[in-house]
């Protein structure tokens, strides 16, 4: 075991990926636990493609992937808010219609640039191999600045997810406090592509908020529960990926969802006993 | 002191009006209710003196921070299944008087559980909200309402669906705040005999308005028509 996490541990490509990923992870569950007890979990699905879209229309034209990614990201991301405040019906199928409008864009302007599907590939199920050393550090950048802010501002997320409306009677800027969620989300989702892939990424996001949801009955339970289960799937996913030779995103999702599954029926069973 | 002024205010959603040309002022202290038929706008006067929803028409001058407000809403249904403790709940309360300071303190949680004692729920603070009784629910969000009423207590339909004993001990509390500690009560209600035996001015919201102190209200014609010409309430 020793051998082979420190044979693990000797590859530089993948120690940038375990940085890059334990930060995504925590970020992203984190935030997983407001948005989806918001109702928003598509809204990082979403996102996600639009992110897709963006990187493939960028590297077509020449330009900096990332540069070009987490602005549009960050647009769409409070586009998609306004539309799923609207009525609940035309919110949901806008977000549908954004995300695969933005992944037919993505598929189609990869395959005219460079027509070879790899690419497409990379991003679309992830692949630790694309993160450089100058990917990492603006990771680590984001992630920081996104878990302190997160941090800062952790107690009026409560008060916005637990109950919008009081907020903004009692006079706290609730619009405000869902923009930085969607700027929040953005900025972790364009990170967290390059690594999980577009499919891949928003189970980050959902999965670990789910599943501490099942053990925890406070707030303050789920969010540490969710970003602990979320990085210790990250890294079992990682090594099992290294072990097996699977996809390093998908490794991690199908490790996020057995810990969901073994949680729902401890929790099943405890109601019932 | 004027609290609130509402000049010729009209209101509605989606360009139907619900509410038009109302005229009324709040003065600290009173203890309004607002009564009238499903529809006639109740519920939306109260977002709109909240501010939540915009007037189609005239305005709301309202003298007094929003900090200093508290509002007990109906439950939402993300809340029934929402994973947080009771003293969560209710120190969110407090969040909007705190400015941009990040974390509670210690003489926050002192407030949070005075007000849980209060409310005789002391023994919630650790307890699951999701997991209580929607008598106890209600206490809850009410003592978050205490929380950040500091001058003015909005309740809309406050203690609908709960056992007489448990409605008459929550009227208790908000009698006696408004008695004693002079804080402005405005609730919404379609129980007319409720609203007479708590509130000192009665606002009745329908084809006609009527606003005017409970005692007048009792002899005006649109109660007695609403109690079916048997007024011995």
């Amino acid at each position: 075991m020793h051998d082979l996490l420190s044979g693990l541990f000797s590859y530089p490509f993948i120690q940038r990926a375990l940085i890059a990923g334990t930060l995504v992870a925590l970020c992203s569950a984190l935030l997983g636990v407001s948005l989806v007890l918001k109702r928003y979990s598509m809204i990082g699905d979403g996102l996600s493609h639009v992110g897709f879209g963006a990187m493939a229309v960028a590297m077509a034209l020449g330009a900096a992937p990332l540069a070009v990614a987490l602005p549009v990201v960050i647009l769409a991301a409070f586009f998609l808010l306004r539309l799923s405040r609207g009525s609940h019906l035309a919110g949901d199928s806008a977000i549908a219609l954004v995300s695969s409008g933005a992944l037919a864009i993505g598929v189609v302007a990869t395959s005219l640039s460079s027509g070879s599907n790899v690419d497409v590939m990379n991003y679309l199920f992830g692949s630790i191999l694309t993160m450089t050393a100058a990917d990492v550090k603006l990771a680590v950048l984001l992630s920081l600045a996104v878990l302190l802010l997160f941090l800062l501002l952790y107690h009026r997320i409560f008060a916005v997810t637990f109950d919008e409306t009081f907020a903004r009677a009692t006079g706290i800027r609730a619009n405000l406090y869902n923009m930085v969620l969607a700027l929040l989300t953005a900025v972790t989702i364009v990170i967290g592509m390059r690594l999980m892939g577009t499919l891949l990424i928003s189970s980050l996001i959902i999965f670990p908020a789910l599943s501490a949801m099942r053990i925890s009955r406070s707030f303050l339970g789920v969010t540490i529960g969710a970003a602990v289960l979320s990085v210790v799937c990250f890294w079992v996913g990682v090594l099992a990926s290294f072990l097996l030779s699977t996809p390093t995103g998908a490794s991690v999702v199908l490790v996020d969802l057995a810990v969901f599954l073994l949680l729902s029926l401890y929790g099943l069973l405890r109601r019932h006993k | 002191m004027t609290l609130i002024q509402c000049c010729d205010l009209s209101l509605g959603y989606e360009g139907k009006c619900v509410l038009s040309h109302l005229e009324l002022s709040v003065q600290e202290g009173d203890y309004l209710a607002i009564v009238g038929e499903n529809g006639a706008g109740k519920s939306t006067l109260l977002k709109g003196i909240l501010g939540l929803i915009r007037p189609t028409g005239g305005h709301i001058h309202f003298h007094l921070p929003p900090s200093q407000v508290g509002y007990l809403p109906q439950q939402t249904p993300i809340q029934r299944d929402f994973p947080a403790s009771v003293m969560e709940v209710v120190l969110s309360g407090l969040l909007a008087a705190k400015g941009y300071a990040p974390f509670y303190t210690r003489a926050d949680r002192e407030t949070a559980l005075s007000k849980l004692r209060l409310l005789g729920a002391e023994d919630l603070a650790n307890r699951c909200y999701r997991e209580l009784s929607g008598g106890q629910q209600q206490r809850v969000l009410l003592a978050r309402a205490l929380c950040a009423a500091g001058r003015l207590l909005l309740m809309d339909e406050p203690f609908t669906g709960l056992d007489p004993t448990v409605t008459n001990e929550l009227y208790e509390v908000v009698d006696q705040l408004n008695h004693e500690q002079g804080v402005t009560v405005i609730m919404v209600t379609h129980d007319v005999p409720e609203a007479l035996r708590h509130a000192s001015r009665i606002l009745h919201l329908g084809a006609e308005h009527f606003d005017g102190t409970a005692e007048e209200y009792r002899q005006s014609p649109l109660y007695r028509r609403l109690m079916g010409g048997d007024c011995h309430a």
